[in-house]
């Protein structure tokens, strides 16, 4: 007899996991992201003193309260968010993910996001530390991005559908993987670049800070499926007494 | 060898109005919730750009655009 759900119990342990997840990703990000921003705002902060220009005013939060709480804050507040948008894609889509498996249905779904909303965006507008970037822009970029994370979604599901069409293996591969490119090709063909990192940043701290970026996505979203699958199992194998009606 | 527990196939809930209008509702919540983290200026914190530069650090790792 199948265990059955309630949509209330699969959001639990998705924001469950997600909580998990957001700690581990603020952790990592503590570790390999802060000594990189540090570093940007040293830089940032010498050529403020050097153009002799005024300092930034007054600190709203000082800078050890952004490292620890609010780094730890935001990468957890963010993974409760994912892990309910997750749970929530889950029971929708549950059903049209064609395995019988449970776990490999939780790791696909976050797979596919972490591709999606993750490796294709950070492709195109890869993260910039504090101390790059024109503050003017800030809406035409973020609009950019929040375009091309949709589209990176769209580019999944294309290749989903395109796979479907075939029935040997190599061939629904094949089909999956040029819908999937022809997709993100003409996303990253039509939207707009940018380049606004200044010559003088150091090259090696700017890549740096991105793979430390990627990582603590990259962190966040694995241990999300991971927790996530490991939750359902755990909700499957429990005692019968706790079967939702 | 410990004896691998009972694993049942997870049913989950079926597609209804009712699952769809509440996955709506908690979808628009945490769509406010990523906003706040991730693209507030302090639009929504109401708090100036107090949230906003609290979690600085972690939308620059988050690879959200900040200015």
């Amino acid at each position: 007899m199948p265990l059955k759900l309630s949509f209330g119990r699969l959001l639990t342990a998705g924001l469950l996991a997600g909580l998990i997840a957001g700690l581990l990703a603020g952790g990592f990000a503590y570790l390999t992201g802060e000594p990189r921003i540090d570093a940007a705002i040293a830089i940032e902060e010498q050529n403020t003193l050097a153009h002799g220009a005024a300092g930034g005013g007054e600190e709203l939060v000082s800078r050890e309260t952004q490292k620890n709480i609010g780094l730890t804050l935001a990468t957890t507040l963010y993974g409760i968010a994912l892990g309910g948008f997750l749970a929530t894609a889950y029971a929708l889509l549950r059903r049209r993910l064609h395995t019988s498996s449970d776990t490999r249905a939780a790791l696909g779904l976050a797979t596919a996001a972490l591709t999606g909303i993750v490796l294709i965006p950070w492709l195109k507008y890869p993260p910039n530390p504090p101390a790059v970037g024109d503050p003017a822009t800030i809406r035409q970029r973020t609009i950019s991005y929040l375009a091309l994370l949709a589209l990176g979604l769209v580019a999944i599901w294309a290749g989903v559908l395109a796979a479907r069409t075939q029935t040997q293996e190599w061939r629904r591969a094949t089909a999956g993987t040029l819908a999937f490119l022809i997709v993100v090709t003409i996303a990253y063909t039509l939207l707009p670049a940018t380049n606004e990192v200044p010559d003088t940043f150091p090259a090696d701290l700017l890549w740096q800070f991105r793979l430390a970026s990627l990582g603590t996505q990259v962190v966040l979203f694995s241990a999300l499926g991971l927790a996530f699958a490991g939750l359902l199992h755990r909700l499957a194998t429990s005692k019968p007494a706790t079967v939702d009606a | 060898m410990p004896k691998a527990p009972t694993v049942r196939p997870l049913a989950i809930p079926a597609i209804s109005t009712r699952l769809l209008l509440t996955a709506a509702g908690v979808t628009l919540l945490l769509l406010a919730l990523a906003y706040l983290v991730a693209f507030d200026q302090g639009a929504l914190s109401r708090s100036g750009m107090y949230m906003h530069e609290l979690m600085h650090d972690g939308r620059h790792l988050l690879g959200v655009p900040c200015h």
